[in-house]
C-alpha cells in the first residue's frame, strides 16, 4: 500500500448542549468519539453506518469545517488542526468536498459558471478567458453541456445538479475530496452514473476519496477499504471484499445482513441478524462498548471495558471482545 | 474560444434581459410601473409645462372649481391645486424613498450582522426590540421639537425639514426589516451552499455578500415596498398634524388635512390628494411584486 495522504488519530468532535437557566454546558453530544484510521493516496475509503452515526461530522472535521474537540489530523505531513486562517484557506485548495444535497448545496441564485468559477476566483487569479476555459474544461469532464453555462441550478435535474457540485469540487485540482452521501438524495438510476463518474474522475485525475454512505452496495462498488462506525466510533475497518465476505464485528454482520446479496457466503434463506432497539443517544453513550445495548452476543465485559480497534486478519480490524 | 467569451458576455447581458422579460408577464407589475412613472413624470416634469407658482395666494380666485386655468381648481387661500398637488408629491415622493432607502440599509445591515454573528446577536436583537416598543408619534413630536430649528438653521428650512423627517422616519421604521433579515440569515447561513463557500476558503465578509444576501433580496425587496408606502403615510400623518414641513410648503398628507376641513363643500380638495397616496402606494407595491418574482430565478424559469 501506498503512503498515507491522511492521518487521523483520536479524532473527537463533541458537540456542547447548553441549557438550564444560566445557559450553562449540561452536556455533550459526542458525535464523533476518537476514531483514528489512516486513508492512503489514490485510494477510496467508504464509511458507512446507520443515520447519526457521526460519519458526516467525521468527514467535516477532516476538512475543519467543524472544529474537532482534540485528536490529530495530520495532511500530507501537516498538522491540519493546528493551522492559521491563511494556512487551512491555502491548504483547502487541496481538499474539498461533494455534499449530499444538491438541490441545497448550490446557490440557487448564481449561475453554474458562477458556481464553479467560485474557488477559481478565490484561489487561482485566472483572467476572464482562462476561466470561462477552465470552468469550460470541468463541465467536460463531469459530462454537462457547455451551452448551460449561465443557466440557474433550478433549471438542472438533481443527478446534473450533482455533477455541478463535483465540478466545483475538482475545480482546483485537488488531492482529496469528501464525498459526503452524494448519491443518497438521488434516484437509483442515477446514483450508477454519478458513482461510475467519481471513479472515472479519480482515474482521471488520481483523486483520493472518503465516502461517505449508507448504501453499502454502492460503497462496495467504489470503495477499496472500509470503515463501518457505530456511535462515534469505528467499529470494522477491512478491506472491501474481507469486509462482505466475512465481517467480524457483530455490528457489521447486522448491517449487511440487511442488505440482500451483499454477503456473497449466505445463502439467500439464512435467516437475517435484526437488530433490537435504537442507537442510544450519542449525548449520553453506554459504559464499556457503546454496542453493548443492541448486541446478540453480548458478554459481561462488554459492559464495563471499552474494546479497542485491534487487527484480526490481515487487512482487518475490529473492535470487540469476541475476538479475544 | 473567441465564440465562448461572447457566448458569456451575450448572457451577462440578457439575464438582466431576463428579469425584464420575466417582469413583463406580471400584468400588476407593469401596470404599476405605468402609474408609477406618470406620477412621477407629473410631479417632477408637469412644473415645466404648468409652470403656476404652489403657493401664490390670491384670494379673488379662491374656491374655484375645475377650470382651464386651473384644471382642479383653488383652495381658500386661491392657490392652484393642480400646482400644490405636483408640489406636495415631489417632496412626499423624495422623502418617501429616502426614508425607505435609509431604513432599508439600516435594517439589513442590523439583521445580516445579528443573524451572522452570534456574539452581538442578542444586544442587536434587544436594541431592535426597544425601538419597537418606543411610541412613534411622540417620539418624532419631541425629535421634531428638539431638531427642527437647529437643523433649520444649518441646512435651511426645506432641506433641515426633509432630513429631519426621513431621519425620524427611517429610525423609527428598521426593525420590521431587521428582524426578517436575521430570520432569513439564520436558516440560510446553515444551509449546504454556504458550507461549500467555507470548504472552498471563502472568508465570511465574502460569504455574506455573495450567498447570503442575494438570497434575502426577496425579503428586502417587499419589505421595501411596503416601507415606503408607509414612510410616504408616515410623512403625511406627521404634515396632517402639523409636526412635518411649514404650512406653506404643500406635501400629499398637507393637503389632505387642509381639505378635510372643506370636505362638505369641496370634497375633491381632499380625495384627490388621499387618492393619489393611495395610488402611488399600490402601485410600488405592485412594482415590488413583479420584481421579487422576475429576480428570483426558481420563478423565473428558462
Amino acid at each position: 500500500m501506498s503512503e498515507p495522504l491522511f492521518e487521523i488519530r483520536d479524532l473527537k468532535l463533541h458537540f456542547p448542549i447548553y441549557g438550564g437557566l444560566l445557559r450553562h454546558q449540561i452536556g455533550s453530544v459526542k458525535a464523533v468519539d476518537g476514531v483514528s484510521f489512516d486513508i492512503f493516496k489514490g485510494e477510496t475509503l467508504g464509511l458507512v453506518g446507520e443515520s447519526g452515526c457521526g460519519k458526516s461530522s467525521c468527514g467535516r472535521g477532516l476538512l475543519r469545517l467543524s472544529e474537532p474537540s482534540s485528536g490529530e489530523v495530520v495532511f500530507d505531513g501537516r498538522q491540519v488542526t493546528a493551522l492559521s486562517h491563511k494556512e487551512m484557506r491555502a491548504i483547502r485548495t487541496r481538499m474539498q468536498m461533494v455534499f449530499q444535497d444538491p438541490q441545497a448545496s448550490l446557490n440557487p441564485r448564481m449561475t453554474v459558471s458562477e458556481i464553479i468559477s467560485e474557488p477559481l476566483n478565490e484561489h487561482a487569479n485566472l483572467k476572464r478567458r482562462a476561466l470561462i476555459a477552465r470552468v469550460c474544461e470541468l463541465m467536460d469532464a463531469v459530462g454537462l453541456n457547455r451551452a448551460f453555462l449561465n443557466r440557474y441550478p433550478s433549471s438542472f435535474s438533481g443527478g446534473q445538479r450533482q455533477r455541478i457540485g463535483i465540478a466545483r469540487a475538482l475545480a482546483l485540482n485537488p488531492d482529496f475530496i469528501v464525498c459526503d452521501e452524494p448519491i443518497a438524495a438521488l434516484d437509483v438510476s442515477i446514483q450508477a452514473q454519478v458513482v461510475n463518474l467519481l471513479k472515472d474522475l479519480q482515474e482521471q485525475f488520481s483523486l483520493t476519496y472518503l465516502f461517505i454512505s449508507h448504501d453499502l452496495s454502492m460503497v462496495r462498488h467504489i470503495a477499496d477499504r472500509v470503515a463501518v462506525m457505530y456511535l462515534g466510533k469505528i467499529v470494522e475497518l477491512a478491506d472491501t471484499e474481507l469486509l462482505y465476505q466475512r465481517p467480524s464485528h457483530p455490528y457489521s454482520k447486522a448491517l449487511l445482513s440487511a442488505v440482500p446479496g451483499a454477503v456473497a457466503s449466505r445463502r439467500a434463506d439464512a435467516p437475517r441478524e435484526v437488530l433490537k432497539g435504537d442507537l442510544p443517544s450519542p449525548a449520553n453513550p453506554p459504559k464499556g462498548c457503546n454496542f453493548c445495548t443492541r448486541c446478540p452476543h453480548v458478554m459481561d465485559i462488554c459492559r464495563t471495558t471499552e474494546p479497542e480497534l485491534k487487527a484480526v486478519a490481515p487487512g482487518q480490524y475490529s473492535a470487540c471482545h469476541l475476538n479475544d | 474560444m473567441t465564440d465562448m467569451t461572447q457566448d458569456l458576455t451575450f448572457a451577462a447581458r440578457s439575464q438582466w434581459w431576463d428579469v425584464w422579460e420575466q417582469f413583463k408577464t406580471h400584468r400588476g407589475a407593469l401596470f404599476g410601473m405605468i402609474v408609477f412613472a406618470t406620477i412621477l413624470a407629473v410631479c417632477f416634469i408637469g412644473p415645466l409645462i404648468w409652470p403656476v407658482d404652489a403657493s401664490t395666494v390670491n384670494i379673488g380666485a379662491r374656491n374655484q372649481g375645475m377650470s382651464l386655468a386651473h384644471p382642479f381648481g383653488t383652495d381658500q387661500l386661491g392657490r392652484d391645486l393642480f400646482a400644490r398637488l405636483m408640489m406636495g408629491g415631489r417632496i412626499s415622493l423624495v422623502v418617501g424613498s429616502a426614508a425607505m432607502i435609509l431604513s432599508i440599509v439600516i435594517g439589513t445591515a442590523v439583521g445580516m450582522i445579528s443573524g451572522f454573528f452570534r456574539l452581538v446577536d442578542g444586544v442587536l436583537m434587544r436594541l431592535t426590540d426597544l425601538f419597537l416598543a418606543l411610541p412613534l408619534l411622540p417620539l418624532l413630536l419631541v425629535l421634531s421639537m428638539l431638531f427642527r430649528d437647529p437643523l433649520s438653521a444649518v441646512f435651511g428650512v426645506e432641506l433641515g425639514t426633509l432630513l429631519l423627517i426621513v431621519a425620524a422616519i427611517s429610525l423609527t421604521s428598521w426593525m420590521g426589516t431587521a428582524r426578517v433579515v436575521r430570520s432569513d440569515v439564520l436558516t440560510l447561513k446553515e444551509r449546504e451552499f454556504v458550507l461549500a463557500a467555507r470548504s472552498i476558503g471563502v472568508p465570511t465578509w465574502r460569504i455574506m455578500p455573495r450567498h447570503i444576501l442575494p438570497n434575502v433580496l426577496s425579503s428586502i425587496m417587499v419589505s421595501a415596498t411596503l416601507m415606503m408606502a408607509t414612510a410616504i403615510m408616515t410623512e403625511s400623518a406627521l404634515s396632517f398634524l402639523g409636526l412635518g414641513f411649514p404650512p406653506e410648503f404643500a406635501t400629499w398628507g398637507r393637503l389632505v388635512s387642509d381639505g378635510i376641513d372643506y370636505l362638505q363643500d369641496y370634497p375633491g380638495r381632499a380625495i384627490l390628494p388621499g387618492f393619489l397616496i393611495s395610488l402611488t402606494v399600490l402601485s410600488i407595491n405592485y412594482i415590488g411584486d413583479g420584481l421579487r418574482d422576475a429576480l428570483d430565478p426558481r420563478i423565473r424559469g428558462h
